[in-house]
């Protein structure tokens, strides 16, 4: 390698002396999780902050979606199926993780797939597959439904909150923000393809660099970004070209949408953004949970007065908000920011005096 | 968000490869790629092949680094 | 012999006394024991090290082990840790009616087993059956055991002070991850191994050589690697762990990622964290690695000036804090 970690710091320094006050959004989880791992902000010179946007799906997933998923899993003949994330996050003091202690039948697993195999064990059982995720995770959902449907497979179903990225992030940068710049999620682009964040140059006017997950790559991609804001160019860069394209995974995204179609979704503090989820295409109408368990979709907004949103644009801190340390804790989350670890109101909340 | 972990096919089985991390492996789907083979190293998330990476060993990531590198104190 | 525990087994009768002939006596047998009389009456030296555990594992058997050797490694363990010679266990166990008489020998042998190899005998024990709750593996074991201290051996003050060294005798999170694997059927070819063991030889490769000061030694288990050095922090200390310095076998390392988990904070039953002056690290390094288990052993980390913190500090520079962990780990995907 021509350049070692250590240029790479050495030239994020050179680039953000007398830069200002720069904030880069993650909007990815594991991005979040890397870049706390390999304490990149403890290196990062003091103007340069990273802010964990609404990329993780286990914190976005709104507590009408997480009522759902208890109120299916507490019913009697349900084998519940999760990705571990997903079991801890409460709801209205329960949550997954509470109802399998209880000894309800909640499984954790690491695959949809997973949930195939638990249906075909247990014919005499209904099995829920909770599909969370972004456009990474979502083809996944439907190659199982898809093949659900082609093995006619009928005890399986899922509750489906999925969404998509591009939708949120522009809803929520479109507002005022102090956002400077955004580190794209690189295993979403893998999927959607580098292009498919264009807007955020074109329509949001702010400097992008799709990232990969290792120390060096998150800090190339952060470099990339301090040059480009240094340099005045407004562009998104693949700084993940190992594994992202132009244009995406097609196959991966043709399974997708053969499956589910666009649909309005209810973000955790966010409210409801449009064309931001995937709901199934009526064909396979019979998979979701939601139809079968006859539980309504929510239609409930975001009027509660929760400023996450304000938090995620650099507008307001965790203290400004009326559920703040009262109603919301991390016991007991009403937004997102307080569901994370790695969330402000979170990381507030556990230095607070 | 989405966890994924590079690893190197050693097997097809149908619509599943077996996938090898470093000494220990599992079986990962093949529905979401086009074409993969046996040595292919590839991005698994959540059970399946999202990817086949690029072998060209980073090259192009310093290439784009290079271009931060015109300016230098 | 019954092919499956009933209500009878504990009831103190017959069957109670053909299941503590036939399964416990040849499996444990000893001078202590055999008398099977209400205590063991031991000897022991002047200051004796004494240590309860319960273990409620699932699954039983997981590649590497099984609740029986648990049960004897961890008990044994933490009398090791205290700096005291392992000595004499008890083995009280609660079984669910139902449980097959085969799975009870296979765990009772591997008690034995694990006991022989820890050099420690089973003097005491205590059989209850409990109505079958639904479950059909339902087997709890409790144990108690003793410990003594070799004259002059000195005990480790389990407090640390500035400028010692952190020295772990081998790969973390093998057994945490092993029986997560295996508990949540991760499907990993091969299956990963845990490397849960007896740790007293290792102990006292260490504590017999009188030239080692140990000022705190620990079994990882709960918690992993992480809580271990948030409990040993001091209000006036910090500890720096060399991020990459902490050994994890290839396998556990490849599933912890695949699994979004830190292997810090993974549970560990063959493995013990030593805290030494630095003068004597190098030494002590010595000792671990001429036992079995110690061969990987290293050190990682060292206690500074500070202020409560526990800080891995990568080969870059930067730094993360290390928290104490809360809660049942669970796999991450997103």
């Amino acid at each position: 390698m021509k350049y070692s970690i250590e240029d790479l710091i050495k030239q994020i320094n050179f680039l953000a002396d007398g830069a200002g006050d720069i904030a880069i959004m993650e909007v990815c989880g594991t991005h979040t999780a890397s870049i706390r791992k390999f304490g990149i902000m403890s290196i990062l010179p003091e103007n340069i902050k990273m802010v964990s946007g609404p990329g993780c799906p286990v914190c976005v997933t709104s507590q009408e979606d997480i009522s759902a998923a208890v109120a299916i899993a507490d019913r009697e003949g349900v084998i519940f199926t999760c990705f571990g994330d997903m079991m801890r996050v409460p709801c209205d003091s329960t949550s997954l993780y509470s109802l399998f202690e209880k000894g309800r039948d909640v499984r954790l697993v690491t695959s949809p797939m997973d949930a195939k195999k638990i249906a075909q064990e247990n014919p005499e059982k209904q099995v829920v597959y909770f599909g969370i995720g972004f456009e990474t995770t979502a083809p996944h959902t439907a190659a199982l439904v898809e093949e659900a449907d082609k093995e006619k497979i009928k005890n399986l179903s899922v509750l489906n909150s999925h969404k998509t990225m591009p939708s949120a992030i522009k809803h929520l940068l479109q507002a005022d923000s102090k956002i400077s710049a955004l580190l794209c999620p690189g295993h979403v682009a893998s999927i959607i393809g580098a292009d498919a964040f264009s807007f955020v140059p074109d329509i949001l006017h702010l400097p992008a660099a799709v990232a990969g997950f290792d120390a060096y790559e998150i800090l190339a991609a952060i470099l990339r970004i301090l040059d480009m804001i240094h340099s005045n160019k407004t562009q998104c860069i693949n700084m993940y070209p190992k594994a992202v394209t132009k244009n995406g995974n097609r196959k991966a995204l043709e399974l997708l949408y053969q499956v589910m179609e666009p649909d309005d979704a209810l973000w955790r503090g966010l409210g409801n953004i449009p064309e931001s989820g995937l709901k199934f295409r009526e064909y396979y109408e019979e998979f979701d949970a939601r139809y079968r368990f006859e539980i309504p979709k929510n239609k409930a907004s975001d009027a509660n007065g929760c400023v996450c949103a304000h938090i995620l644009r650099g507008k307001k801190i965790p203290t400004q908000c009326i559920h703040f340390g009262k109603d919301c804790t991390p016991d007991n989350p009403v937004g997102p920011c307080m569901v994370s670890a790695e969330g402000s109101c979170a990381a507030y909340y556990r230095y607070r005096e | 968000m989405c966890l994924a972990v590079p690893g190197k096919i050693t097997d097809i089985n149908g619509t599943d490869a077996k996938v090898d991390y470093n000494g220990v492996s599992k079986y990962a789907s093949l529905r979401l790629v086009e074409k993969a083979a046996i040595g292919d190293i590839v991005l698994v998330h959540a059970g399946f092949i999202i990817e086949i990476l690029d072998k060209d060993d980073g090259e192009e990531l310093q290439k784009l680094i290079d271009e931060t590198m015109r300016l230098i104190k | 012999m019954d092919d499956k525990i009933m209500l009878a087994h504990g009831s103190g009768g017959e069957k109670y006394r053909e299941l503590v002939k036939e399964i416990f006596l040849p499996a444990y047998s000893n001078e202590f024991l055999n008398p099977l009389n209400d205590s063991a009456i031991l000897t022991g030296g002047e200051k004796i090290a004494m240590t309860t555990d319960s273990y409620v594992v699932k699954p039983l058997f997981f590649p590497g082990g099984d609740i029986g050797s648990l049960a004897v490694s961890g008990t044994v363990n933490d009398l090791a840790v205290s700096g005291a010679y392992p000595k004499y266990i008890s083995v009280g166990m609660i079984l669910e009616a139902g449980l097959s008489m085969s799975t009870l020998s296979k765990i009772v042998d591997s008690i034995a087993r694990t006991a022989k190899e820890a050099g420690v005998q089973i003097v005491t024990g205590d059989t209850k059956v409990i109505e079958n709750r639904g479950s059909s593996d339902g087997i709890f074991i409790n144990t108690a055991g003793i410990g003594i201290f070799p004259k002059g051996r000195a005990v480790p003050q389990q407090k640390i002070e500035v400028g010692d060294r952190i020295i772990i005798s081998g790969y973390a999170a093998s057994h945490g991850m092993a029986v997560m694997a295996k508990r949540e059927d991760l499907g990993f070819l091969p299956p990963i191994l845990s490397d849960a063991a007896p740790l007293g030889d290792l102990t006292a490769a260490v504590l017999n050589n009188k030239n080692h000061i140990i000022n705190a030694m620990r079994d990882p288990t709960r918690g992993g690697v992480a809580a271990t050095l948030c409990e040993w922090v001091t209000t006036d200390t910090d500890i720096i762990l060399y991020d990459n310095s902490v050994p994890v076998r290839p396998d556990v390392s490849a599933a912890c990622s695949l699994l979004g988990l830190d292997p810090l904070f993974i549970a560990n039953e063959g493995i013990i964290l030593l805290c030494v002056p630095e003068s004597c690290a190098e030494s002590v390094l010595t000792s671990l690695k001429s036992n079995k288990h110690g061969e990987y052993a290293r050190i990682i980390g060292e206690v500074r000036k500070g202020n409560a913190a526990v800080k891995a500090v990568t080969e870059f520079g930067s730094y993360r804090r290390i928290m104490m962990p809360s809660g049942e780990l669970l796999p991450r995907i997103c």
